[in-house]
């Protein structure tokens, strides 16, 4: 995907991407409203311009809430890279089908355009005309983001968690 | 074979080959928590994926606990979805009001050593105290096990952490988990298991023991054990560690973790004086008994400071009873604290203590991120109820030592 970059700085918490007393419902649209409410007031107004995140070091730090991811995905944004991410956190985007990936975010700013495809191994930064190599996933991840998440991976394979 | 640390173990015995840290494992789950609040997407992510019949009722916990009595209709209907599944699962469910998810499968017995657990919730390494493996998950990895009895897992690398010499008065597990989390750092541990050991953990009471392992998720922990001589689970003596910690506990004084970081670490001392306006004592971190008679050694015959407002949440109606037979209830309620319905909503900010604009929170729990507790403009400060009883004496950051209550 080709997009530009919303940029957000260190230690983006799950309550800053979600706040804990909007996470209790079904309805992704209203995840997706509240998303970044405190963080960042014009995020849904950078959103209609820009769809990638770039952020700093451990985006999506605290709670397991996948309405964190859920609420990234549903109001637009199709990727997040950061230095390295919190563990759940990284693990539900993947399984919500949400484009993720570690690389030096330090070469990327606000406003840039950058393309990547997961598998690439590399994240290329239009603006700066230059190419930033992606951390790697294991490969049931891949698979899993191939399928989309985890559960049309898991119907594409008859409800089979193993190899 | 090659040494094993205890989350090699447990991830070898569960996937039936033997792994170790890098390697990806499939395994079986013993036993799974799901939540009023991420439980009813989990519950839909199973029925999506055309689950009909769990794979393992026998061993599914259904709690409500995020939301309180439920607070408006949409939570309320949350949870009847979550009660109704549970009834046709034949899962063992936990209405509102029974206690903190955490608390209530510790204190209940369904979490034992060499068991490997999951939760709708991160907080769900708490049960590492008792030496099981257990890790908080999403909704979707919650949806799958449901439907397969099975996830995967990368297996993770073990920080070993020596908890050396004794703990001086007024000085708690509280604030040494928050030292060694300004130690490591809230990315310290990311996606690694963490092995406490030492002569204090042998001796500490099992709430103390819950208090450390609730909070390795806060450096980024998968899951963490309190490590006890008596477990049938221990790591081999040739484990491979990735870093090794000492702590020197005769050198651990009152702490907190001051807005909006848990690793932004100070002794009382350097923030004391801070005048507060709210204080939480309560949470899967430190709402037990133990913590409760310690802020009642404070408080009793006392009263909290004018423009202080101290919030009381029993971890689970056991500890609530506990606490009316001992009459804590009765003289925290004097000195001027409210207590509020067993359950999770002040920590996790859905109700039953929003600070308002500007305020300051001094709680025992174990997030203080801006919004946390429901405001973003709210300053929370987390520290033992040890701290927490004596500032609400004095409506400013105190340090317990020296304060009329002394040691637990």
């Amino acid at each position: 995907m080709t997009g530009r970059v919303i940029k957000y700085a260190d230690n983006v918490s799950t309550d800053a991407i979600i706040a804990g007393k909007y996470t209790k419902t079904l309805d992704f649209q209203e995840l997706a409203a509240h998303a970044m409410e405190d963080l960042d007031p014009h995020f849904h107004e950078k959103l209609t311009q820009r769809n990638i995140i770039a952020a700093g070091h451990y985006f999506g730090c605290g709670s397991s809430r996948e309405q964190a991811p859920i609420a990234l995905r549903t109001a637009g944004v199709a990727c997040i890279l950061a230095k390295d991410f919190s563990r759940i956190f990284f693990r539900n985007a993947i399984n919500v089908g949400l484009c993720i990936a570690e690389c030096d975010t330090d070469l990327i700013d606000d406003g840039d355009e950058i393309t990547y495809v997961p598998g690439d191994g590399k994240v290329v930064n239009h603006t700066k005309s230059m190419e930033i190599p992606v951390l790697g996933l294991p490969q049931i991840m891949v698979d899993i983001l191939e399928a989309g998440g985890l559960q049309p991976y898991l119907k594409s394979r008859n409800g089979s968690m193993e190899e | 074979m090659r040494g094993m640390t205890i989350a090699e173990k447990i991830l070898s015995a569960h996937s039936g080959k033997a792994v170790y840290a890098g390697d990806i494992a499939f395994c079986h789950i013993d036993k799974m928590m799901a939540h009023d609040a991420n439980g009813p997407i989990a519950v839909r992510a199973f029925q999506q994926m055309g689950g009909s019949r769990v794979a393992n009722p026998e061993g599914l916990y259904i709690i409500m606990d995020h939301a309180c009595p439920a607070p408006y209709e949409r939570i309320a209907n949350l949870q009847k979805m979550m009660r109704e599944f549970a009834h046709a699962q034949g899962a063992t469910f936990y209405e509102a009001g029974e206690g903190v998810c955490h608390q209530l499968m510790v204190e209940r017995g369904h979490v034992h050593a060499g068991e490997l657990v999951l939760g709708t919730d991160s907080h769900t390494c708490t049960y590492g105290a008792v030496g099981a493996f257990a890790t908080g998950v999403g909704a979707t990895d919650m949806g799958a096990a449901l439907l397969t009895g099975k996830s995967w897992f990368r297996v993770p690398q073990t920080i070993r952490i020596n908890l050396n010499g004794t703990l001086r008065s007024c000085c708690t597990a509280k604030d040494i988990i928050l030292t060694v989390i300004g130690r490591l750092t809230a990315a310290g541990a990311n996606y690694r298991s963490l092995e406490f050991y030492g002569e204090y953990l042998e001796k500490c009471p099992l709430a103390d023991r819950m208090t450390i392992c609730n909070m390795v998720v806060e450096m980024g922990a998968k899951c963490g054990f309190t490590c006890l001589p008596t477990w049938e689970i221990q790591a081999d003596a040739d484990a491979d560690y990735s870093r090794v910690l000492d702590v020197n506990l005769d050198e651990i004084v009152p702490s907190v973790a001051k807005p909006h970081m848990v690793d932004n670490y100070a002794p009382v001392s350097e923030v004391a004086g801070t005048k507060i306006h709210t204080a939480f004592l309560g949470s899967c971190t430190n709402g037990r008994i133990e913590d409760l008679r310690a802020a009642e050694r404070f408080l009793k015959g006392k009263q909290i400071a004018h423009g202080v407002r101290l919030i009381v949440t029993p971890a689970s109606r056991g500890v609530f009873l506990q606490a009316l037979q001992e009459g804590i209830v009765a003289e925290l309620t004097k000195a001027g604290a409210v207590f509020f319905t067993p359950g999770c909503g002040a920590c996790v900010g859905t109700h039953g203590g929003v600070p308002a604009d500007g305020e300051v929170a001094i709680s025992t729990a174990n997030r203080n991120f801006q919004g946390r507790m429901g405001n973003s403009r709210a300053f929370i400060y987390l520290a033992s109820p040890e701290t927490v009883a004596v500032s609400c004496l004095t409506g400013y950051i105190t340090d317990p030592r020296g304060m009329e209550g002394g040691s637990r």
